[in-house]
């Protein structure tokens, strides 16, 4: 029969068989397909990050979107923001989703918007908070799997003290 | 949490539905301290949903970058009468709904 000694190692194969068996989830549970941006951004707190999660590899072109913010924000607490991309919305032709991100918020996706047909036209408006003056950028991925960009450079006069500062 | 929303009463089939929804909620970032020197924990409507007629028509996960008080504006197109609810969740757990009723002709 086993010692006490084998059995601890026995344990030990089986912790680290739990261990091993909990690891892909994490990996798989990292916000590849719906990040979440509130919950969890420990993978997604550098733009390039996020920018990765959205794009999986795949290449993104210039086009098809349209961001609107205003040149310049007094207040970065609250700047008014537009996202139209050019789509016919059909069913077989839409606006799976549109992601937004910013180059210097602590979190970099302010929002991913998931549309489709049924919304009829790809055109969001809402509000958001910048850390400063930046390049904001909307990235829409097509039904067809295409990526579509545009980035606006906004001056920010007083950033949205997002780091306590 | 005090809500509006506001959408035209009446939308002719195939059509397009304006919906625009107002939140009441701070929108805690998690990087704000209060007067004593503590951190006020992060609180965000993390997730929004709109549903017609019971059916998903769209969809926002949203973060700390979403203004307070948060604002959207986005499009249905108008299929049968029916109701349009808005649902939310925050982090810690409140949700909230609005509804609005649609009228379909033609």
């Amino acid at each position: 029969m086993s010692t006490p000694h084998k059995q601890g190692a026995r344990r030990r194969a089986l912790a680290s068989l739990v261990v091993l068996l909990a690891l892909p989830r994490r990996v798989l549970a990292q916000p590849s397909v719906n990040p979440a941006p509130g919950i969890d951004a420990r993978m997604l707190n550098t733009p390039q990050g996020t920018l990765q999660s959205i794009l999986n590899g795949a290449p993104m072109r210039r086009g098809r979107v349209r961001l609107e913010l205003p040149p310049v924000a007094d207040n970065g607490h609250s700047v008014p923001m537009v996202v139209r991309v050019d789509s016919p919305m059909s069913d077989t032709d839409y606006v799976r989703r549109i992601d937004l991100v910013s180059e210097k918020n602590p979190v970099p996706l302010v929002a991913t918007f998931f549309l489709g047909p049924q919304t009829g036209r790809a055109e969001i408006e809402s509000r958001v908070r910048l850390n400063g003056t930046q390049r904001v950028t909307a990235i829409a991925q097509l039904s067809d799997g295409s990526f579509w960009f545009d980035a606006v450079d906004i001056e920010v006069s007083e950033a949205a003290c997002l780091d306590g500062s | 949490m005090t809500a509006r929303i506001q959408v035209q009463q009446e939308a002719r089939r195939g059509g397009l539905i304006e919906v625009r929804v107002l939140i009441q909620h701070p929108m805690e970032t998690g990087f704000r301290y209060d007067s004593l020197g503590r951190q006020t924990p992060r609180n965000v409507i993390h997730r929004f949903e709109c549903r017609y007629g019971g059916v998903e028509v769209f969809r926002a996960a949203m973060g700390a970058g979403i203004a307070p008080n948060p604002y959207l504006r986005f499009f249905v197109r108008a299929v049968e009468s029916g109701d349009i609810e808005c649902r939310w969740i925050d982090q810690e757990n409140v949700s909230g709904s609005v509804s609005a009723r649609v009228t379909v002709t033609g």
